[in-house]
């Protein structure tokens, strides 16, 4: 690695004071998993690093107006085992638990992970799917974007210089509603995955048919990404092998898969059939659960 | 200027800011149990345990450490007897080449610190980011089976 400066401040305040002074030079480090990573690879060389792990109050997981606000400096392991997430939005622990390994967990935080943008990751494939929201603090003041808008390229994100993320926050999931995360994983359990498929379904009064579905993806395009001509198709459907076939093949239009070691784009368009049925499959029964009609 | 506490020892170091805890262990401190495999925070052979939590020595910076308490592989035998964890590895053969062990080692320290009545597949879920290129993964986890019996008889 190259030397940088680096400075730890002890306030937001101080440390967008520290991100103006040195401007597009300057990256900001939390749990340090990619950033250290990619520096070590000579792959990104800031000439300071300014690290939030010495601001107070940046890590709390609250509820926040019946849903869940996640703080930018909870570690994934934080989120993965709160018992306030467990509780409200066990999906979203559950996505968190599937992340990497158990320490790098312990490290890497849930909005470094936002800033980092590998549409590889996990997190927000579910979070695109709950229709989360990004919280953002620059020395303007605040502003919050739904997480569609944040992420805009390959490692590209809607921050502008001088901005950090500072909270995710997850509306709360209505009645009659079932969510999946699913990582198709042919390598190793720690892998980045081949695909990934987050589901939402919210079923109607009668407790059987869709009235709305919400469908995300990861690992097949520059971004992860919302399926909506999938999404589409569901509304006022009962749960079917040809609905779900039909969401499958819509999906795959809505991914850009790439070739890697991890499988080719043939295979991957395919597989994001597969998983967007598995997905939708798992969060319609779960509906039907909390509906009471199963 | 860092201050951190490695293994109960305080220390002040001026140190680079690129210097990873790993190499600050091992070179500025002569700590050499913690091993760099990958580099990348994917193998283990690096773990450490940070406020007693475990993480990836390769991948965090030493300028991470500071006011916080780091404890090695080479914090666990007190007094010349061996942590159970360790006996357990030397008694059920949980190593081969030993390269992967201080890190193997410690994360299992960490999961009996945190869950001293593991189930086998939490066992294998924690265990799973310490790769061992002999492939002696089932005496790994037999050692941690005995390691958690032994605690609890």
């Amino acid at each position: 690695m190259n030397a940088f400066d680096y400075r730890s401040p002890r306030s937001l305040d101080e440390a967008l004071a520290v991100l103006g002074e040195y401007g597009e030079d300057a990256r900001v480090v939390a749990g340090g998993t990619a950033l250290v990573t990619m520096m070590r690879q000579r792959l990104v060389q800031p000439s300071c690093l300014v690290s939030l792990r010495a601001v107070q109050g940046l890590d709390r997981i609250e509820t926040d107006n019946g849903g869940l606000r996640l703080g930018a400096l909870a570690t994934h392991r934080e989120a993965e085992t709160s018992p306030l997430v467990r509780e409200r939005i066990p999906v979203l622990a559950e996505t968190f638990r599937r992340v990497a390994t158990v320490r790098i967990r312990h490290m890497a935080t849930v909005g470094g992970a936002l800033a980092h943008a590998d549409p590889n990751q996990d997190p927000p494939v579910t979070l695109l799917a709950l229709g989360a929201r990004v919280e953002i603090r620059g020395a303007q003041g605040s502003r919050e974007l739904p997480l569609a808008e944040f992420f805009r390229d390959y490692y590209e994100t809607a921050l502008e210089p001088g901005e950090l993320v500072t909270a995710i926050k997850v509306a709360p999931p209505p009645p009659a509603t079932g969510a999946a995360f699913l990582k198709f994983l042919p390598r190793t359990a720690d892998d980045y995955a081949t695909v990934a498929a987050a589901a939402i379904v919210t079923l109607d009064p009668d407790g059987i048919r869709c009235r709305e579905a919400r469908i995300a993806l990861g690992s097949v395009g520059v971004t992860p990404l919302r399926a909506r001509s999938a999404e589409a198709l569901l509304a006022g459907e009962g749960l079917s092998e040809s609905v779900l076939r039909d969401a499958g093949e819509a999906a795959k239009t809505a991914v850009d898969p790439l070739s890697d070691h991890r499988g080719s784009a043939a295979y991957k368009l395919e597989m994001t059939a597969v998983m967007v049925g598995r997905a939708l499959t798992q969060a319609w029964e779960a509906a039907r659960r909390a509906a009471g009609t199963r | 200027m860092i201050r951190l506490t490695v293994n109960g020892t305080a220390h002040e170091l001026e140190v680079p800011s690129y210097r990873t805890l790993l190499d600050c262990l091992r070179y500025d401190l002569g700590l050499t149990g913690s091993k760099e495999g990958c580099g990348v925070g994917v193998c283990g052979a690096c773990t450490v345990l940070l406020d007693g939590k475990m993480i990836s020595s390769c991948i965090a910076l030493a300028a991470f450490a500071d006011s916080r308490e780091v404890t090695t592989v080479e914090g666990l035998a007190q007094d010349e007897r061996l942590h159970p964890v360790q006996q357990a590895f030397v008694d059920a053969g949980g190593f081969q080449c030993g390269i992967c062990t201080p890190g193997q080692v410690v994360s299992a320290k960490a999961l009996l610190d945190a869950n001293p009545n593991p189930s086998d597949a939490e066992i294998r879920e924690w265990m799973v980011g310490n790769l061992c290129r002999c492939t002696g993964y089932y005496k790994i986890i037999e050692s941690i089976r005995v390691a958690a019996e032994r605690s609890r008889a």
